[in-house]
C-alpha cells in the first residue's frame, strides 16, 4: 500500500497542475470557467457536472474550432482527470487521461497524459502499472512537470522495493525548489531502506535542517526529524538523538511523538531531569493522543527514578484517574458506535462547514462517538472508507432533493398544460387566418418583383401607367370604338383628337418610364422592409407557438425515465451506504479496543506504580 | 514493574530490558511502525479486509459515475423547462487577472428589479481570484432590449470599495450569456468580451 504522505504529496501535486493549467491561460469559456470556480472550492462534483456538460457540447456541435471552448479543451480533458481523480473516481479518471494518451496529440501532452495516468496508478496502489505509465514518457517534456516526474518515479521505485534506484532518482532531486523537504525526507528514507544506514543518517539530518515557510514542508523537516531522532535514540546515540528531537516544532503533527521520544532519548541515558521537560509538556496535552497517555505514565516513573517518590504517587494517582476517564470515554464510544450515532455524528452538516470539522467533533460533549476520531483519522483505510462514506451522505441528499424536484416538475408541466391547452386552438385557428393572408400578400408581392425584373429587360411603359392613366386609357379605347361603328361628318377630327390624345399619354408614359421605373423599385424595397419585420413577426410567433408546446409536451416520459434512475440510484446507494457504514464502524471499534487495551494496560501499570511509590515515599518519610 | 527497573544499572546502550515492562514492549512497537509507515507499510486497522474496501471503493465509483449521469440528464430537462433558450438568461461574474481586492457582495437589477445578491465566503473569493467564473445568476426574459445594472462592495486595505454600472443588452432567440469582470481594485465592472 501507498504511504499516506505520498498519497498525500501526488494529490498535492494534482491542485498545483491544475491551478497551473489552468491560470496561465485567458479564459474564454464562461462554462468551463465556472466548473474552475467549483473546483477551485474543491466542489469536485459540482465542477465534474459542469465539465462533463461542457465538453460534450462541444464535441456535438458541427464546427468545434468555433467554440467558445476549443481554446481551453486541452486543458478541459486534463482537468476532466484531475477533478475525477480528486473525487476520488480512478477508474473515470484513468480512461479519460488513457483517452488524451492515445489520441493524435503534440509530445508534450503525450508526456503529461502518461505522467497522470502513472500518478493515478500509484494511488490506487498498482505500482507495476505506475511505471508501465512513465516508462512511455520520453523526447519532450513540459517544465512545470520535469522534477514532478522524477518525483514520482522515485516513489514508485521505493513501493515496487528498489530504493537503490529510488535513491538515484532523488540524489539529482536534491536542491529542487518546490520539493525540496519531500524529495530530501523520501532519500532519507530510500537510503534506509536499500540498507545505507549511516548515508541516511547524514540525509535524514539534512532534510531535517531544510528552511522554508511552506506548511507541507515544516511537516516533512520534523517527521524527518522525528525519524532521525528514533534512529539514533535505538542506536543508543541518544545525545544526537535528543538534538534531532529538539528540533521538531512544539506545534505540529508530529509534537507530540517527538517530545516523548525526547524523554525517553534523556531516560535512556539515565538523565532523567532532563525527561521530565518534555514529558510535563506532553502530559497535559489532548487526552485522547496516545502519546500523552504514555507521558502520564512516564512522567512519574522518571519522578521516582529521581528518588521523588512522593511526586510520582501523585502522579501515578493522577494518571489512573485519567485513564480511568479516558476508558470511560472509549467506552461511550463503543456505546455509541453501537447505537449507530457515530456514523450519524460524521455527517454533521454544521460540522463538515468547519475546516477543522474533525478537530471540533473531539470536543463537543454530547458527541462520545467521535472523541477519538483524530486518532482514527491516521489511518488511511479510515480516511478513504470516511470521505467514501461522505461522498455517499452528498449524493443521498442530491438525490432525495431531485427525487423531491420531479414532483414539482410535474406540478409545472400540468400548470402550463391546464393553461395552454385550452387557449392554443383558438390561437392556432387565428394563425391559419392570418398565415393565409400573409401568404397571398407574399405571392403577390413575388408577382411584382417578377414583372419589375422583366421591365428591366423588355421595357413595357404601359404596365407603369398611373391608375388615371389607365383609366384615360381605357376610355380612348372606348372612343374610337365607338368612332370605328358611326359614320358621321367630324368623325375624321375626332379620330385625329384621339390619336393626338393618345399620343399625349404615351409621350408622357415613355418620357417618364425610367423614373417610374426606379419609383417602383424604391417602393418594392419599402415593401421587402415591411415583409422583414412580418417576417420576424412570424419567425417569433411560431418559436413562442412551439415554446407554448414545449413548455408541457414531452416531458412524462424523461422525468418517469430520470425518477425510476433516481431511484435505481438511491437502493444502490443506500446498500453501499450500509456496507460503508459497517466498515467505519468495525474499524473504529478495532481502533478502540485497541486503545482500551492499552489504557487498561497503562492503568494496571499506573495502580502497581502508585502502590510502589506509595510505600517508597512512606519509608523514606519514616526513615527521617 | 517500578521495583525491578529501579534497580537497574545505568543504561549505556539502548537496551529494552532496562526500562519499564510497558515501555519496553511499546519501544519496540512504536519505533518499528514509525519508519515502516514512512516506507510504506499499511497502516491502520487492516483486520477489516482489503478486498472488502477495494470491492466498496469500487462500488462508489461506480455509483458517483450513475449520479453524475443523472446529474447531467436532469441538468438538461431542467434548462429545458425553466430556462428554455428563447428568454434565457444568465449572468457571470468574474476577477480581472490579478485583483486582490476583497470582494464582499454583488447585486444584479435586471430592468431595474433585483434578481440576484450574493454575499462571498473567503472560499469563493479564493476562487475567484485563481480565475474561477461565477454564474450569479440564471433566469428568463422576453425577446429584446434589457436593463442590466451591477453593484459591488468590498475592502481594499482597509478601506471599502464600491461601483456601480450599467448596461444594456439585446435578448435574441439563443440564450444569453452575459458576463461581467470586476477590474480595478474595484472601482471598475466591465462588460465581459464573452
Amino acid at each position: 500500500m501507498t504511504p499516506t504522505w505520498i498519497r498525500a504529496i501526488a494529490s498535492g501535486l494534482a491542485v498545483v497542475l491544475l491551478a497551473a493549467a489552468t491560470a496561465a491561460e485567458d479564459l474564454r469559456d464562461l462554462h468551463f470557467g465556472e466548473a474552475l470556480y467549483e473546483a477551485y472550492q474543491e466542489h469536485w462534483f459540482e465542477s465534474l457536472e459542469r465539465l462533463d456538460a461542457e465538453i460534450a457540447q462541444h464535441y456535438r456541435v458541427d464546427e468545434p474550432q468555433l467554440d467558445s471552448l476549443y481554446a481551453h479543451i486541452g486543458s478541459a480533458e486534463f482537468d476532466v482527470g484531475d477533478f475525477e481523480l480528486r473525487y476520488r473516481m480512478h477508474h473515470r479518471a484513468g480512461r479519460a487521461i488513457r483517452a488524451v494518451l492515445e489520441a493524435d496529440v503534440a509530445e508534450p501532452i503525450r508526456n503529461e497524459a502518461a505522467f497522470r495516468l502513472a500518478r493515478i496508478h500509484f494511488q490506487k496502489d498498482q505500482p507495476h502499472e505506475a511505471m508501465h505509465a512513465l516508462e512511455r514518457i520520453h523526447g519532450e517534456i513540459p517544465d512545470e512537470i520535469r522534477d514532478d516526474i522524477e518525483f514520482l518515479r522515485a516513489n514508485v521505485y521505493m513501493a515496487l522495493g528498489r530504493p537503490a534506484d529510488a535513491v538515484k532518482v532523488l540524489d539529482d532531486l536534491q536542491g529542487d525548489g518546490e520539493l525540496e523537504g519531500f524529495s530530501a525526507y523520501n532519500l532519507g528514507i530510500a537510503l534506509l531502506q536499500a540498507g545505507r544506514e549511516r548515508d541516511a543518517v547524514t540525509q535524514l539530518d539534512r532534510a531535517g535542517q531544510v528552511s522554508s515557510g511552506d506548511p507541507a514542508t515544516l511537516a516533512i523537516r520534523d517527521k524527518s526529524n522525528l525519524v532521525l531522532g528514533t534512529l539514533l535514540f535505538e542506536a543508543s546515540a541518544f545525545g544526537p538523538s535528543q538534538s534531532a528531537l529538539d528540533r521538531v516544532r512544539l506545534e505540529g503533527p508530529f509534537s507530540n511523538q517527538a517530545l516523548l521520544r525526547a524523554g525517553w532519548a534523556d531516560a535512556s541515558a539515565q538523565n532523567f531531569e532532563r525527561a521530565l521537560v518534555p514529558w510535563s509538556i506532553l502530559a497535559e496535552r489532548e487526552p485522547t493522543d496516545a502519546a500523552a497517555q504514555e507521558a502520564r505514565l512516564a512522567l512519574p516513573y522518571a519522578y521516582s527514578k529521581l528518588d521523588v517518590h512522593g511526586r510520582a504517587a501523585l502522579l501515578y494517582g493522577r494518571a489512573v484517574e485519567a485513564f480511568g476517564a479516558q476508558l470511560e470515554k472509549i467506552d461511550a464510544s463503543l456505546d455509541s458506535i453501537q447505537e449507530g450515532e457515530f456514523l450519524e455524528a460524521l455527517v454533521r452538516e454544521e460540522i463538515r462547514q468547519d475546516k477543522d470539522w474533525v478537530i471540533r467533533l473531539r470536543s463537543l460533549p454530547e458527541a462520545p462517538e467521535t472523541y477519538y476520531l483524530m486518532s482514527l483519522m491516521a489511518s488511511h483505510d479510515f480516511q478513504t472508507a470516511l470521505q467514501n462514506y461522505l461522498d455517499l451522505e452528498d449524493m443521498r441528499k442530491k438525490l432525495v432533493a431531485w427525487q423531491r424536484s420531479f414532483d414539482a416538475f410535474d406540478d409545472l408541466v400540468e400548470l402550463r398544460r391546464r393553461y395552454y391547452e385550452p387557449l392554443l386552438p383558438g390561437v392556432d385557428r387565428e394563425f391559419r387566418r392570418l398565415d393565409a393572408r400573409m401568404r397571398l400578400r407574399l405571392e403577390q408581392r413575388k408577382h411584382l418583383a417578377r414583372r419589375l425584373e422583366h421591365l428591366l429587360i423588355a421595357p413595357r411603359p404601359e404596365h407603369l401607367a398611373t391608375a388615371d392613366e389607365q383609366r384615360f386609357s381605357a376610355a380612348l379605347d372606348g372612343i374610337e370604338a365607338r368612332l370605328a361603328e358611326s359614320s358621321g361628318a367630324d368623325d375624321a377630327e375626332l379620330q385625329q383628337r384621339v390619336r393626338h390624345l393618345r399620343g399625349a399619354l404615351r409621350w408622357s408614359l415613355e418620357t417618364q418610364y425610367h423614373e417610374r421605373l426606379t419609383e417602383a423599385h424604391r417602393h418594392l424595397h419599402e415593401l421587402n422592409q415591411d415583409v422583414e419585420a412580418l417576417d420576424a413577426q412570424y419567425v417569433a410567433f411560431v418559436r413562442t407557438r412551439q415554446a407554448a408546446t414545449h413548455s408541457y409536451a414531452h416531458y412524462e416520459a424523461p422525468i418517469e425515465n430520470l425518477r425510476a434512475r433516481v431511484t435505481q440510484a438511491q437502493e444502490r446507494l443506500e446498500i453501499a451506504m450500509k456496507r460503508q457504514g459497517h466498515v467505519l464502524e468495525s474499524v473504529a471499534k478495532q481502533e478502540l479496543k485497541l486503545r482500551r487495551d492499552r489504557l487498561e494496560a497503562y492503568q494496571n501499570e499506573a495502580r502497581f506504580a502508585f502502590a510502589d511509590s506509595y510505600d517508597r515515599a512512606a519509608k523514606a518519610q519514616a526513615a527521617k | 514493574m517500578q521495583g525491578e527497573n529501579a534497580e537497574s544499572p545505568p543504561v549505556t546502550a539502548l537496551d529494552l530490558n532496562t526500562m519499564p515492562t510497558w515501555r519496553a514492549r511499546l519501544a519496540r512497537v512504536l519505533a518499528l511502525a514509525l519508519l515502516l509507515a514512512a516506507a510504506g507499510s499499511p497502516g491502520g486497522a487492516e483486520e477489516v479486509g482489503k478486498e472488502e474496501m477495494r470491492s466498496l471503493d469500487e462500488q462508489v465509483q461506480e455509483i458517483k459515475s450513475d449520479v453524475l449521469g443523472i446529474a447531467a440528464e436532469l441538468g438538461q430537462l431542467e434548462e429545458k423547462l425553466l430556462y428554455p433558450s428563447n428568454t434565457q438568461v444568465a449572468v457571470f461574474v468574474s476577477l480581472a487577472e490579478g485583483e486582490t481586492f476583497r470582494l464582499d457582495s454583488v447585486q444584479v437589477h435586471i430592468d431595474g428589479e433585483p434578481v440576484a445578491h450574493h454575499i462571498y465566503s473567503f472560499k469563493e473569493l479564493e476562487a475567484l481570484q485563481k480565475g474561477g467564473v461565477q454564474r450569479i445568476y440564471t433566469g428568463n426574459v422576453a425577446t429584446g432590449e434589457h436593463r442590466l445594472d451591477v453593484a459591488i462592495a468590498g475592502k481594499k486595505g482597509g478601506s471599502d470599495v464600491s461601483a456601480k454600472q450599467d448596461w444594456s443588452f439585446r435578448k435574441e432567440a439563443e440564450p444569453k450569456l452575459v458576463g461581467i469582470t470586476l477590474a480595478g481594485d474595484g472601482s471598475r465592472i466591465e462588460l465581459g468580451s464573452w
